[in-house]
């Protein structure tokens, strides 16, 4: 795999920005940094193993038994993530919830085995899980990065602002999710047009 | 009374795409008709309300008396794939006139979070049967509600003059974020 088709997991074809895909953690757990790179990093692990496993295990599996089949491997790895997470990051664990089995069901998951996995080799998945994981997980952060600051003044729970400036509590609701995601969109719109022409 | 606020507070106050983030998918990707809109609202009611009770039964008549909890996010992610496939095969043979009105719109539930986010909160809360089923059906329908009503803003957006930056998703994002500052004006209809 080249290293450009790495990266351009990361930015180019960003699962969020441009695949638009996972959107519903994405705005869910984005109130503080801290819950963003948690939930990047879990859905990048789960990624990772789903990745390598679907590509190792894809000669095995009838074309049509394949879905419900990545399903399983995918809710192993949700299930070890899961209980991993309630043992060693328990504060986490509690406030991400229902996200983390919700792992299963993020579309970004299901559509690398499906379109990537299970028909290239297993460096190659692995790379292209890693590539894809850590563009979600950058675009959480950004995503996160700017909702703790306008909505709370503060970064990764050190205040930012020092009560200069009233915090906008809009875009810790969920209205600001939206919001917020919309101009992020906008601008990386706005970046790619100018950049390619 | 009791079900009456717990319908509402399902349906309005804790609306599953405004305020929980679950299903946001479909939210975005089929409401840019109206037809679309009514399709899947109608699909994910049904198989929401079905898969409720069968993942219900399934964790208190198994996984709970067994000490296997632990299996709930494998089993209840295949109970709804299954499920689904299953739905789609009895429509198409009883109902065909159903079939062609759902039919697209049913492999897209399975990777539908509020399925299995209704799923694992009725577990979550803890609710008996008759709530948990008017919990879901609230649920269901708050779903529906909500992506009726942003079908028909994006149909009038298709014809405003949009900055080409916002064209497409930004502007529906932004719009949604006006819509779910509407649907917290209900937060005061229940405890």
């Amino acid at each position: 795999m080249k290293l450009s088709s790495f990266t351009d997991c990361i930015i180019k074809n960003n699962a969020i920005f441009k695949q638009m895909l996972g959107l519903c953690p994405t705005l869910a757990v984005t109130t503080t940094l801290i819950n963003g790179l948690g939930m990047g990093f879990a859905t990048t692990f789960v990624l990772v193993c789903s990745n390598t496993v679907v590509s190792s295990v894809k000669r095995f599996i009838p074309a049509k038994v394949r879905i419900p089949a990545y399903i399983v491997i995918i809710a192993s790895f949700v299930t070890v993530v899961d209980l991993f997470m309630n043992a060693y990051t328990h504060e986490l664990h509690k406030v991400l919830g229902l996200f983390i089995p919700l792992i299963v069901v993020n579309c970004i998951v299901l559509g690398r085995a499906e379109s990537f996995a299970s028909k290239n080799g297993v460096l190659d998945s692995l790379l292209d899980g890693l590539g894809n994981g850590l563009g979600f997980t950058l675009a959480l952060c950004v995503l996160a990065s700017v909702r703790e600051v306008l909505g709370s003044g503060s970064l990764l729970g050190f205040s930012i602002t020092g009560g200069v400036v009233p915090p906008v509590i809009l875009f810790v609701l969920p209205p600001g999710a939206f919001i917020a995601l919309g101009f992020l969109m906008a601008g990386y719109n706005w970046l790619r047009r100018r950049t390619e022409v | 009374m009791e079900y009456v606020l717990l319908f509402v507070s399902a349906a309005l106050v804790n609306n599953l795409v405004l305020n929980r983030f679950w299903g946001i998918c479909p939210f975005i990707g089929v409401s840019k008709s109206f037809d679309a809109a009514y399709g899947m609202s109608a699909a994910v009611l049904f198989v929401m309300c079905v898969s409720s009770v069968v993942t219900w039964l399934i964790n208190g008549l198994l996984l709970v008396p067994y000490g296997l909890g632990y299996l709930q996010t494998v089993v209840f992610i295949l109970v709804i794939a299954s499920l689904v496939q299953f739905v789609e095969m009895v429509t198409e043979k009883t109902s065909p006139e159903l079939y062609a009105a759902l039919g697209i719109f049913l492999p897209l539930i399975t990777t539908n979070c509020a399925v299995f986010g209704v799923s694992l909160i009725n577990i979550q809360q803890g609710l008996g049967f008759v709530k948990m089923l008017i919990f879901t059906f609230g649920s269901a329908i708050g779903f529906g509600l909500a992506l009726v009503l942003f079908a028909g803003l994006r149909e009038r957006l298709l014809f405003s003059d949009v900055p080409k930056a916002f064209k497409g998703a930004p502007v529906a994002f932004i719009t949604a974020g006006i819509l779910a500052l509407a649907f917290m004006g209900f937060s005061g209809l229940t405890k």
